[in-house]
């Protein structure tokens, strides 16, 4: 599915009782990049990249200059064991980073689409809950 | 090197360039081209193996009616003997002869065919799995590439927009207390309702035992039973 329909078919859906709010990030002859806002939180946007194979979805969490220096060795160690259980997403470092991200295939359903954007968006509030400890004040 | 480890060397390296090409164009064009020749060397060989294999039948059905007239002059062999004819005996010898010089000639060509369809098999096998490896190692490297474009241009999204500058634990409170006003409005709503629907009014008189209640089914069969009395 292209991102531009994507976000067409987004903006006239609602499912898991939220909706949706979506505009492609003007980046011209470069990477399309679809920013998807859940259920009002414009504070952790998703950003949905399409490439050849994959299509993902990225959401920021925080910067490496939030967390508590004497606490990073245990939230990365902690991050990693979290990887497996939490449901459909994975904690990742872009840059200066962290982010946690799905990838779905691109033959995706629009149904799966949706269905991983709101766990991500879910998942997203609750692990920056999670690791609110290591996080400077 | 393998690409994972290139990625892995780069990412570690930490000190790259925002946007710097990992694998320069030059190697993702170089990547495509053994994937193009891969496939190109993988029809070549599919294309000989039906070939090969289509020869290897026909030489197999040449050797069958071989055996066949071998197995057939032998039989008249036997009959010319029989007629103690020895010459026509000796006559049809000598053809079966020819026959198995011919079926040893074809079975030298059968062996052939047969180790070669093992080769081209080999290489089918080999060319799908090089195609398949380069696919993924092609398909990681333009994934990378895409992150770091979309990473481009989300920062520079992120930059322009103050609010998502703020740290993550004031992102999180704005949404816990967004979460937090909606449940409020839910309850409130859900409390003006009961209210104006008279609910909570005729709860607190139905607590007191005040008002019209429900029939209950003890009462109805006391009346039944006074009934029956009469």
């Amino acid at each position: 599915m292209e991102l531009n329909e994507l976000s067409i078919k987004l903006a006239s859906f609602e499912t898991e009782g939220v909706g949706f709010e979506s505009f492609m990030i003007a980046n011209p002859e470069q990477q399309d990049v679809l920013q998807v806002i859940v259920d009002g939180n414009d504070e952790l946007p998703i950003f949905v990249t399409q490439t050849q194979e994959q299509l993902l979805c990225i959401s920021y969490l925080f910067a490496d200059e939030e967390v508590k220096a004497e606490l990073k060795d245990e939230l990365n160690e902690t991050l990693l064991r979290l990887n497996v259980p939490i449901p459909l997403s994975a904690f990742a470092k872009v840059d200066n980073r962290y982010a946690i991200f799905g990838a779905l295939s691109v033959n995706s359903s629009f149904d799966d689409i949706t269905h991983e954007l709101v766990t991500l968006a879910d998942n997203a509030i609750e692990a920056l809950d999670a690791v609110t400890p290591y996080l400077n004040d | 090197m393998s690409i994972l480890k290139k990625l892995f060397t780069a990412v570690r390296g930490g000190a790259r360039e925002a946007g710097e090409a990992i694998v320069d164009a030059n190697g993702i064009r170089i990547f495509e081209q053994e994937i193009a020749d891969a496939k190109n060397a993988l029809q070549k060989a599919k294309r000989s193996l039906t070939e090969v294999m289509a020869k290897e039948m026909q030489t197999s059905r040449k050797i069958k009616a071989l055996e066949d007239s071998i197995a057939e002059h032998e039989g008249y062999a036997g009959q010319a003997l029989e007629q103690g004819n020895e010459a026509l005996a000796l006559e049809i010898a000598e053809k079966i002869g020819d026959f198995e010089t011919e079926k040893a000639e074809h079975e030298e060509v059968l062996n052939g065919f047969s180790q070669h369809i093992v080769t081209l098999k080999q290489q089918v096998k080999e060319a799908e799995k090089s195609i398949k490896e380069n696919q993924r190692q092609l398909s990681m490297v333009k994934t990378t590439e895409s992150v770091q474009q979309a990473t481009m241009a989300v920062n520079s999204t992120l930059n322009t927009n103050s609010s998502s500058m703020t740290s993550a634990k004031a992102s999180l409170e704005r949404i816990r207390q967004r979460q937090q006003d909606r449940q409020d409005q839910l309850g409130a709503a859900k409390a003006l309702e009961a209210e104006t629907n008279g609910e909570d009014l005729k709860a607190k008189l139905a607590q007191a035992g005040i008002g019209g209640s429900n029939p209950k089914s003890e009462d109805i069969l006391a009346r039944i039973k006074a009934k029956q009395g009469n």
